[in-house]
Order: C-alpha cells, then sequence, then structure tokens
C-alpha cells in the first residue's frame, strides 16, 4: 500500500475515506445520545442534529467515488429531504412528548411554555363544561 | 368546491422542484425525460391539490449563499456539540422551555426559521402558536438566564437572515431600520 498523491484520485479517496469516518461516528454520536440523555426531549436533539450531518457526509463520500455527474443531484435531492424532514418529525414528537409530560421538570431551568399551555387547558375545560361558564 | 385557482406564476416553484426531483430520480436531465416530467407535475399539482405558500416575491441570492454556508458550519458545530454533551454529560445535562417571539407573521418564513433552528446548535422547537408567532424551543445546555437571552438573540438574528433572503419589503425595511438603532 503505497498511495501515489501526484494525482487527483489517491486524493479523492482520502477526502471520502475521512468523510465516512465522521459521518460514521457522528451516528454513532446520535446513537450514544440516545441512550445517555435522561429524557425525550433531549434525547431528540441526539436523534436530529449529528445525524443529518453524519447523512450528508456519507452521501458526499459516495458523490466522490461515483465520480459521475448525475449521482449528485439524487444526493443533493435525499439530503434536502432529510433536512425538510427532520424538523418536523423532531417538532411532532416533542409536541406529543411535551404534552404527555414525557419530560424530567428538575432538569429544566427555564418553562416558559407551561403557564401557556395550563392557561389553554384551562379554558378548553370552562368551554367543555358551560354550565360552570355561564 | 370552492378553490381558489392560484396562478401559474405562483406555483412555477413547485413545478420547477418536481420535475428536478423527476430528473434525480430517473438520474436522466434529457428533454424528453423531463418535458414528460412537467407533465407529471402539473397533473399532480392539479389533482392533489394543496394550499399555495404564499412567498413574498423577491429571493436575494447574495444574501442566500453565506446564509447557507454559514447554516452548514452551525450544522458541523450542533454536531460536535450534541456528540460532546452525550459523551461528557450525558444524563446531568440541563435543558430549559424557551419562548420566542418572531417578528415576521408569514408561515413561509415562521417555518423556515423554525427548521433551521431545529438543526442548529441546542434547539428544538416544541410549540408553535400561529397567532402571535411565537415559538416555544426546548434547548440543550441551559444553565443560566444569559443562555436565554443568548438564544434568543440568536433565533431572532436567524429570522433576520431570512426575512433579507425572502422576506417582504415590509418586513425587510423593519430589519433594516432595527440593525442602524
Amino acid at each position: 500500500m503505497n498511495p501515489d498523491f501526484s494525482g487527483p484520485d489517491a486524493w479523492i479517496d482520502l477526502v471520502s475515506a475521512v468523510f465516512m469516518v465522521v459521518g460514521a461516528l457522528m451516528s454513532l454520536g446520535a446513537a450514544i445520545g440516545l441512550l445517555r440523555f435522561p429524557d425525550l426531549l433531549s434525547r431528540m436533539h441526539a436523534a436530529t442534529k449529528p445525524q443529518v450531518l453524519g447523512l450528508f457526509l456519507l452521501l458526499a463520500a459516495i458523490g466522490l467515488q461515483m465520480r459521475t455527474w448525475w449521482v449528485w443531484p439524487v444526493l443533493v435531492v435525499a439530503w434536502i429531504f432529510q433536512l425538510l424532514t427532520v424538523p418536523v418529525s423532531a417538532h411532532m414528537v416533542g409536541r406529543a412528548g411535551y404534552r404527555t409530560k414525557h419530560l424530567h421538570r428538575e432538569l429544566l431551568t427555564a418553562d416558559e411554555l407551561e403557564a401557556v399551555v395550563q392557561k389553554a387547558a384551562a379554558e378548553a375545560a370552562l368551554e367543555d363544561s358551560p354550565d360552570d361558564g355561564r | 368546491m370552492s378553490r381558489r385557482r392560484i396562478s401559474l406564476h405562483q406555483e412555477l416553484p413547485l413545478l420547477v422542484w418536481l420535475v428536478i426531483v423527476w430528473g434525480a430520480l430517473w438520474q436522466d436531465f434529457s428533454p424528453g425525460n423531463l418535458l414528460f416530467g412537467a407533465l407529471l407535475a402539473v397533473g399532480v399539482a392539479r389533482l392533489f391539490y394543496l394550499p399555495p405558500v404564499e412567498l413574498s416575491g423577491r429571493f436575494n441570492i447574495l444574501y442566500a449563499v453565506p446564509f447557507a454556508l454559514a447554516f452548514v458550519g452551525k450544522v458541523v458545530v450542533a454536531s460536535a456539540q450534541v456528540l460532546y454533551l452525550a459523551t461528557v454529560r450525558g444524563p446531568k445535562v440541563t435543558n430549559a422551555v424557551v419562548a420566542v417571539r418572531l417578528r415576521s407573521h408569514q408561515d413561509l418564513i415562521v417555518t423556515a426559521t423554525g427548521h433551521v433552528i431545529s438543526l442548529i446548535p441546542g434547539s428544538l422547537v416544541v410549540e408553535v402558536d400561529r397567532s402571535t408567532s411565537t415559538l416555544y424551543l426546548h434547548a440543550l445546555n441551559i444553565t443560566s438566564k444569559e443562555d436565554v437571552e443568548g438564544l434568543r438573540a440568536e433565533v431572532r438574528s436567524i429570522e433576520a437572515g431570512l426575512i433579507r433572503i425572502m422576506g417582504s419589503h415590509e418586513e425587510l425595511e423593519e430589519v433594516r431600520t432595527e440593525a442602524t438603532a
């Protein structure tokens, strides 16, 4: 094994190797985060950020190794869909998790949503029972 | 059925995007394939009708390119930060739920801001109040009042960046006067 660094090929291999290792490391980081973080909302952080970057790096490595231009649009579209869908799913899971109280309040230093949710719940309860509301 | 017809001009970005996805999936950008993709795109847009996204009509590429580069940089920082917190701090991490009032009342800007801050350091949208365009964020590793203020300032600066790219003229004016003040 004695790579020849005079041409571009060895450099492309080197860059894609680095991308693949770092990308895999990021996905590993997401997995560690899922195990180590204390509650649902902080786990969603681990599920969104490192794996978006990990996927980006792995897709870039594929693009570099294929050496054809027509593979790039597919990879870009794949990543854009990831960017569009990940925050939405994180939001839906986070929203449901907050409302069903799957979180450790003692770990929150501030909570500016609790009062709003309680007020809305009180209003909804008032509407549900018209006898008391009037 | 009372559907408000939308102009071709408003629908065009969606159609172009669908044709690009079609070409990318077939890995074939020859004119014939793109034409067939365009026919399918028009058919799909007619059959599966969605409320149109209200675009402001301006898009500034000069602001968009640096914003996109900064975004990728922030995604890298965010990933490294979450990796560090996951391995070192783990179960002892402290968080906060923070309310951030946005300037814009356009759905597009609010959605785009929510997407961007979900992907950059330590924040996640938990709840959106559309009537006041307030985002409720869950933020990782917040220990003090200063951290909360820092997060709020960052979200508002991201929103300002997005308004510079594709906000309406009135909102752009507001951001500019705020920047000079």
